[in-house]
């Protein structure tokens, strides 16, 4: 069975790989940030990265949750953390209606607020590719929405 | 996350611990729209204890940043922002439509 994981290149070699399954509600939102900052500790991110992950990750089944779903309750997330050579990959799974993230906004960084668009919409997109070095979604009918984020280690010299 | 609010004398101070996300930014909505309610606009947001916030507790802020600051009647500044809070509050833009204050000390004595 396909992984949907194209992203990983070849030379990127996978240390471990654990996978959760999480009931698509906000009450589980915590858990999962639970689980993927272990895995982040284990790929060695420091604090800073560590937060990055946690965010994207939230914003990330956030959205499942709101638009994937359509709300609480409708379908699980499966969360894989992959634990590489030079960092995590966290690969989000849901079977939602499909996700096209060339129909989200961008969204308006409020330079006031007397700004009708200045609400805080469509910030969730646009943190996870500020935060992550890689974001990539797929749809297939087969496996649905199939979201992989990748955060390399910093290399310090 | 964990919600408190005190009246003061010239302003409200509302401390938050935890986590402000999805699932805990509708109770943090539900404090400050209790105090509007009351007729009252000036707020002190003491986020010290904030461990993390997402899009949803931004929202919330800029929701009730709103409110206080219509037709001049008030405001919310925030007090005691952690450094990795105040990163979202940066990447998100929305520094400049806070003011920001060390301790609640002088946030309250702001007002």
């Amino acid at each position: 069975m396909s992984e949907g994981s194209a992203s990983n290149s070849v030379c990127t070699r996978i240390k471990t790989s654990k996978t959760l399954t999480f009931p698509g509600q906000f009450e589980g939102l915590a858990a999962i940030s639970e689980f993927v900052t272990g895995a982040a500790r284990d790929a060695g991110l420091d604090a800073r990265a560590i937060f990055a992950v946690q965010l994207a990750v939230d914003e990330a089944c956030s959205n499942i949750i709101d638009h994937a779903y359509g709300g609480e309750g409708y379908g699980d997330i499966e969360c894989t953390c992959r634990v590489t050579d030079d960092g995590l990959t966290v690969i989000l799974r849901d079977q939602g209606r499909p996700f096209d993230p060339s129909c989200v906004p961008q969204p308006n960084l409020c330079p006031s607020l007397e700004d009708e668009d200045c609400t805080g919409g469509g910030l969730g997109l646009y943190f996870m590719h500020q935060l992550m070095d890689e974001v990539h979604f797929v749809f297939t009918p087969d496996s649905g929405n199939v979201l992989t984020m990748v955060k390399r280690r910093e290399t310090g010299s | 996350m964990e919600v408190a609010a005190n009246q003061l004398k010239r302003c409200d101070l509302v401390k938050a611990t935890g986590r402000i996300d999805s699932a805990t930014a509708p109770r943090l909505a539900e404090v400050f729209a209790e105090i509007h309610e009351e007729g009252r606009f000036r707020i002190v947001f003491d986020m010290n204890g904030v461990e993390f916030i997402s899009s949803a507790g931004l929202r919330v802020l800029i929701s009730a940043q709103k409110t206080c600051k219509r037709w001049n009647r008030g405001e919310l500044v925030l007090a005691g922002v952690p450094q990795k809070i105040y990163d979202v509050l940066d990447l998100a833009g929305f520094v400049p439509l806070f003011k920001f204050f060390d301790t609640d000390v002088e946030a309250v004595g702001s007002f």
